[in-house]
């Protein structure tokens, strides 16, 4: 997958010349996850390059070269690191449109290498995708494989608005066959990864993996699990939650992020608005806990595991 | 009466005095024409602040900062800048807002309560939306300049904010990116003395404007009620900048005479004699002496200048209590290019459809 994105990136840069790729470590080294592996060899100093440490002063800039004309894609380089930015995401980039009537577009794009599962250390582990879904304004993303993430972050600089993408570090170094394509499912939609008409799993990030392997466990035991992967968290596609929910009639919500508020409330709620006559069971969410993000000899404990997110479907389809 | 600054601490550069006297060469490089012009658009801009104030207080607007007392930091620098040079304000900038040429009525829309961002077109103004979280604006400004830079465009950008907004972190990550960057940029500081009820003295205990040192660059300290030096120092950052030497950071001291906001009680915090005594440094009376006294004005172009500040802040008022608040629909109009399907149901349900 890192190299996926590298190639978004590279593919961007070449199309673009206003494309700047920004952040910390993201030059020489090409970025502590490779994603930036090159780019600054093959574009120059100009439009590939290191900044000061410095998370809001990097996304503020961006404001500033989006007004001067620019697309600045920008690398925080860990999840837990994306908080000093927060206000000039939340108070400039989602809201510069609105503001200005439309005269002024932040086609920004901010990578956030998010979640855990990689034995990180410490604000190394985090899903942040709650704050930026509930900030109108901006997209929200976050692929859960190679191709899938070429083509969601070519979208997401190619985008008028600006867009947050929440890379799973656990995913980076997973491989896939194909050919790169920007071509199919836009933002806003979910995909459909295993159909299955006995309960829907949907998930997005490194959780869709687990789902899948969760859906084959389920069906020795004869129950076909539908695996959905959201890709898009802000907009959601409301009508692939509504379509599962007449298809299937249970919905299983899995993910990295603590329960309370989490993806899965308000998947919970859609479903009920989208098709509460079609709900067979409540919705069941396996989520990590409403704790920090503990240490690595405990990660196993707090991510939903495959036995966690298949007794889930079974309390479900039982219900 | 002392030519110095009451807050103490370093003497800041100085063209002429309170009393009007020449105390520098006061030969900065505008003609005549402009000279006057300064006077005209500080009259301007105290007439419109003070009809700001009434108007809170006749419902017409909703809270609003006055800068009475910082015409001189404000219009002295906006004259200084060219036309391709980008202006990031805070949210007490009008009267840097007047001499750009924004107008006035769209720029109010944000105090009327009618629209957050202006609604003028920032890119035709060359003058960003107001920003109220403190210090923010900088980076924006620092980001712009890097952007021209890389164009290979002859401007620069100018961030203007207080005393206040200089403990931001924001502050000092956009000046430090600035110095790395060698941005064209210029920090515009308005020490006016006080953030919100908080004195200068309790935000920093060193001067704002030597910070620059540390990060590579000049720093200057002005007179903030002295139009022309103000001009002045902000003329050569912006000539350094153009350059290509990078920023600068320029203190100005002012004094804000009026309170933080119309919700503001400045009474609680602050003596009325701290006030009468930078009432006496004012910078339009200073700068009409000065003008008069050597001979680059008249009485009758005073009179001029306050009459036509009168017409103009009449019809900016008309206009203003006419704007009306904007349809529902402008709430989800742009908040994206294009509305997400969920936000499309909600827009209907707001205008009272299925």
């Amino acid at each position: 997958m890192s190299a996926a994105l590298n190639a978004a990136l590279r593919d961007a840069l070449s199309e673009d010349p206003r494309v700047l790729v920004y952040g910390q470590d993201v030059g020489a080294l090409g970025g502590v996850f490779r994603v930036s592996d090159g780019l600054q060899d093959e574009f120059g100093e100009a439009r590939v390059f290191d900044t000061p440490i410095a998370e809001a002063g990097m996304v503020g800039a961006a404001v500033g070269l989006a007004l001067a004309g620019w697309r600045p894609v920008v690398e925080i380089q860990f999840d837990g690191f994306s908080y000093p930015a927060l206000d000039q995401v939340i108070s400039h980039v989602a809201k510069y449109r609105e503001r200005t009537r439309g005269r002024v577009e932040m086609p920004i794009t901010i990578r956030i290498p998010s979640f855990g599962g990689i034995r990180g250390k410490e604000h190394h582990g985090e899903s942040p995708e709650t704050y930026y879904v509930h900030t109108a304004g901006l997209k929200v993303i976050a692929p859960s494989a190679p191709l899938d993430a070429y083509r969601l972050l070519r979208l997401a600089i190619a985008d008028p608005d600006p867009v947050i993408v929440l890379e799973p570090k656990a995913r980076y170094w997973t491989k896939e066959d194909g050919e790169l394509s920007a071509e199919g499912p836009q933002i806003g939609e979910g995909r459909i990864l295993r159909d299955g008409d006995a309960c829907t799993l949907m998930a997005y990030g490194a959780m869709v993996t687990r789902c899948l392997q969760a859906a084959d466990v389920l069906a020795s035991e004869g129950v076909d699990a539908r695996v959905v992967d959201l890709r898009s968290l802000s907009p959601l596609d409301l009508d692939l939650i509504g379509r599962c929910v007449r298809e299937t009639g249970r919905i299983v919500v899995v993910h990295e992020a603590p329960r309370t508020l989490g993806l899965g409330a308000e998947i919970a709620a859609r479903a009920m608005e989208e098709a509460f006559d079609h709900l067979e069971a409540p919705v069941a969410r396996v989520t990590g806990w409403d704790t920090p993000y503990p240490p690595a000899s405990l990660e196993a404990h707090y991510l939903p595991s495959v036995e966690r997110i298949a007794d889930a479907v079974r309390g479900t389809v039982s219900y | 009466l002392s030519t110095a600054d009451p807050r103490g601490g370093s003497e800041p550069f100085r063209l002429i005095a309170p009393d009007g006297t020449s105390v520098g060469d006061t030969g900065v490089g505008l003609t005549p024409d402009e000279l006057r012009e300064l006077l005209r658009w500080m009259v301007l801009a105290r007439r419109l602040d003070r009809e700001c104030m009434a108007l809170q207080r006749q419902g017409e607007l909703t809270v609003y900062p006055p800068f009475e007392g910082q015409e001189a930091s404000q219009v002295g620098s906006a004259f200084a800048l060219d036309p391709d040079d980008f202006v990031f304000p805070s949210f007490r900038e009008l009267a840097a807002a007047l001499v750009r040429g924004v107008d006035p009525v769209q720029y109010l829309h944000y105090h009327r309560g009618t629209w957050h961002g202006g609604p003028y077109d920032p890119r035709a103004t060359r003058f960003a939306p107001i920003c109220v979280p403190t210090a923010t604006q900088i980076s924006h400004a620092v980001g712009y300049a890097m952007g021209l830079r890389l164009d290979g465009i002859d401007a620069c950008a100018i961030a203007y904010f207080g005393d206040g907004s200089a403990s931001e972190g924001d502050f000092h990550e956009a000046a430090n990116m600035a110095a790395v960057f060698r941005s064209p940029a210029v920090l515009f500081c308005q020490n006016n003395g006080w953030a919100i009820s908080v004195p200068t003295r309790s935000q920093t205990s060193g001067e704002i404007w030597r910070r620059a040192e540390g990060y590579g660059f000049p720093g200057v300290r002005v007179d903030g009620n002295d139009v022309l030096a103000v001009y002045h120092v902000t003329k050569d950052a912006v000539a350094r900048a153009r350059a290509g030497d990078g920023p600068t950071l320029i203190e100005a001291m002012t004094y804000r005479v009026g309170p933080h906001t119309t919700a503001d009680d400045a009474t609680r915090y602050r003596e009325d004699a701290e006030v009468e005594r930078w009432r006496a440094l004012d910078p339009i009376d200073r700068y009409r002496t000065w003008l008069l006294a050597n001979g680059q004005a008249d009485a009758a172009f005073v009179s001029d200048c306050e009459a036509d500040a009168d017409a103009r802040v009449a019809e900016i008022r008309a206009a203003l209590v006419a704007t009306e608040s904007p349809p529902v629909e402008w709430m989800f109009d742009w908040t994206y290019a294009e509305p997400p399907a969920p936000l499309l149901r909600q827009r209907t349900e707001a205008l009272g459809g299925a």
